[in-house]
């Protein structure tokens, strides 16, 4: 259902552009020939409710329409990117997840300490930072003046490991620590809760040692609820690095949705924005699925 | 046998002793009066610059930060000082008016959704869904694409992005306090649907609203200075802060104080909207705290 709406909204943003879009795109490339080609290539040439389902049933095949600009089909433009922005994903979320847990177990178990403030002060600053400010800083302390890391660009892992790792390590930073500030706020607050409930005082009044009330009692249950903010963080960051793949020259989806934006190339756009927008839906089921699957209470 | 007093007014938020319990609260305070100066600078903007935004000198350009130019000159010799002050009214102006659509869209939305369920419920709630399941920024760069970019149309992008956000928390806050003792009271001595909802649900439902929209406006700021940075909002060369950072990005092994000011701009400005988030939600609705704190962007 949600999904039909979702197709229709992405279907209507080629048709609410001001004026006709294929003559737009062809700009001085305009011919009468190419003009027809292109727009019966991609069923523009169709009336509008027939327009809607050949896209959609081409669409559920697999078949996005061809690029205004290169005529390349749109699928082999999203699946040439895809590993990029999967690797940069990925990286970052490890990388958060790698810095949430810890930081903010040690600032529950310890709060108002000078662990718990610096770890609130850094993640308040982390969630406020942009992104892309932090990205340029880095390049500029470690590419620039320190001259240790590549200040953009991207190698796939079977070509050449040590370049990818260098050149994967700046972006991951600049996407990571916005998410593993958030995570780590989370981390915090789920702690302290799981910390003050009565399972825990029961746990403790039984002698049973710390570690294991710590272990059994309360990171099993503040960490829970981790899963589903870790899906909703990995949906954000795969369409959410936008801006930091342009500032490393990253060749993900995001940077070919901008230069789609740029060329007014709309099937390309439309097929990154579909895609997106179906991986955000399929994330948030799953989470759903395992959260219902590891956490029992919720099993009805 | 004693009947539970049925409270012949609704229970107010308590504005007095929440501002009280707001004051009290050092770290939220501090980020209010930060604000508040920012804003100040920001309406009077003309007032504060040392220089146009726009005045250029090109003896004096990529000068370094000194006593004439405290943030520097950018590469056409333009103060970046004023350009950040001048750019501070561009990128509240977007953050203020984009929330503020959003917030009075997304309230009416979520209101009637909650208030009268339903199939009302149902339309509204699934056409949010559908907004809801784009990722933020792309719908805002799609919608931009659509539109052009431009300042107003990224004012409407923006709130385009946050409308299901207010629609959504506006209407958990209205189930919550539709079925209140006070609120059925004053339907059943007939009060009309109108002043039910603008007497009684709608100033019991607002405080996670309240926090939702300083919140917002953290982000808000955010996406503008994405949007301009990525050469869809503001357009040169009016100064904004995502503006001047794309502008300074060319330049940073040479002259590092032109993407450096903006952006502290930026973190400065969004560190207090989230400080003050976080100070008003523990004020006012304690409980969403953990619920709020895992709600990402």
């Amino acid at each position: 259902m949600v999904l039909a709406g979702v197709s229709v909204l992405v279907f209507s943003l080629i048709h609410l552009v001001k004026g006709d879009p294929v003559r737009r795109a062809l700009g001085t490339r305009y011919s009468q020939e190419a003009y027809d080609a292109l727009r019966a290539r991609n069923g523009l040439d169709l009336p509008l409710v027939e327009q809607y389902f050949t896209w959609a049933g081409r669409a559920l095949t697999g078949d996005l329409g061809v690029s205004f600009r290169s005529g390349e089909p749109v699928t082999t433009l999203i699946a040439e990117r895809l590993p990029a922005t999967l690797t940069l994903a990925l990286a970052a979320i490890v990388l958060a997840l790698l810095i949430a847990v810890p930081l903010g177990t040690i600032s529950a178990l310890r709060p108002r300490s000078v662990v718990d403030r610096i770890a609130t002060v850094i993640s308040q600053f982390g969630i406020s930072v942009p992104d892309f400010w932090l990205a340029i800083v880095l390049i500029l302390v470690f590419a620039g003046t320190l001259g240790w890391l590549p200040s953009g660009g991207y190698v796939p892992l079977t070509e050449n490991p040590v370049e990818w790792a260098q050149r994967l390590i700046l972006p991951a930073i600049a996407t990571g620590v916005v998410s593993g500030s958030v995570l780590t706020r989370f981390v915090r607050s789920s702690v302290l809760e799981a910390l003050g409930s009565d399972h825990v005082r029961t746990a403790q009044a039984k002698g049973l040692p710390t570690r294991q009330v710590f272990t059994w009692h309360v990171l099993r249950n503040a960490l829970l609820p981790l899963v589903t903010v870790t899906g909703v963080q990995l949906a954000y960051l795969l369409s959410g690095v936008v801006v930091v793949e342009i500032v490393f020259s990253w060749p993900g989806l995001g940077q070919l949705a901008l230069q789609a934006v740029e060329a007014r190339d709309y099937p390309v756009l439309q097929g990154a924005v579909l895609l997106f927008a179906l991986v955000f839906l399929v994330i948030n089921l799953l989470v759903d699925l395992l959260y219902t699957r590891i956490d029992p209470r919720i099993r009805q | 046998m004693t009947a539970e007093p049925v409270p012949l007014r609704p229970v107010r938020p308590r504005w007095r002793e929440t501002l009280g319990l707001l004051v009290r609260n050092k770290v939220a305070l501090g980020a209010a009066l930060v604000l508040l100066a920012i804003i100040v600078v920001a309406v009077f903007d003309r007032a504060f610059a040392p220089q146009s935004a726009n005045a250029q000198d090109i003896a004096d350009r990529l000068q370094a930060p000194s006593w004439s130019h405290p943030f520097g000159t950018d590469n056409l010799g333009r103060d970046i000082l004023s350009r950040v002050i001048i750019g501070a009214s561009v990128s509240l102006k977007v953050g203020f008016l984009s929330v503020g659509l959003a917030l009075v869209v997304g309230t009416l939305l979520g209101l009637l959704a909650g208030y009268y369920g339903g199939w009302v419920d149902d339309v509204l709630m699934r056409l949010m869904d559908m907004l809801f399941a784009f990722p933020a920024v792309l719908l805002a760069i799609a919608i931009l694409a659509i539109r052009g970019p431009g300042t107003s149309n990224t004012i409407i992008a923006i709130a385009v992005v946050y409308v299901p956000i207010f629609a959504r928390v506006t209407r958990a806050s209205v189930l919550g306090v539709r079925e209140e003792v006070y609120v059925r009271a004053s339907r059943s001595v007939g009060a009309s649907d109108f002043r039910l909802l603008t007497r009684h649900v709608l100033p019991n439902a607002a405080p996670p609203i309240i926090v939702q929209t300083s919140v917002s406006l953290a982000f808000a700021v955010l996406a503008e200075a994405a949007l301009s940075f990525l050469g869809l909002g503001t357009q040169p060369p009016n100064p904004s802060w995502g503006l001047m950072l794309a502008e300074g990005r060319e330049f940073i092994g040479l002259a590092w104080w032109l993407a450096f000011f903006p952006g502290m701009a930026i973190v400065v400005t969004v560190l207090c909207f989230n400080l003050l988030g976080d100070g008003l939600r523990d004020v006012l609705d304690p409980r969403q705290r953990t619920l709020m704190a895992g709600g990402g962007r």
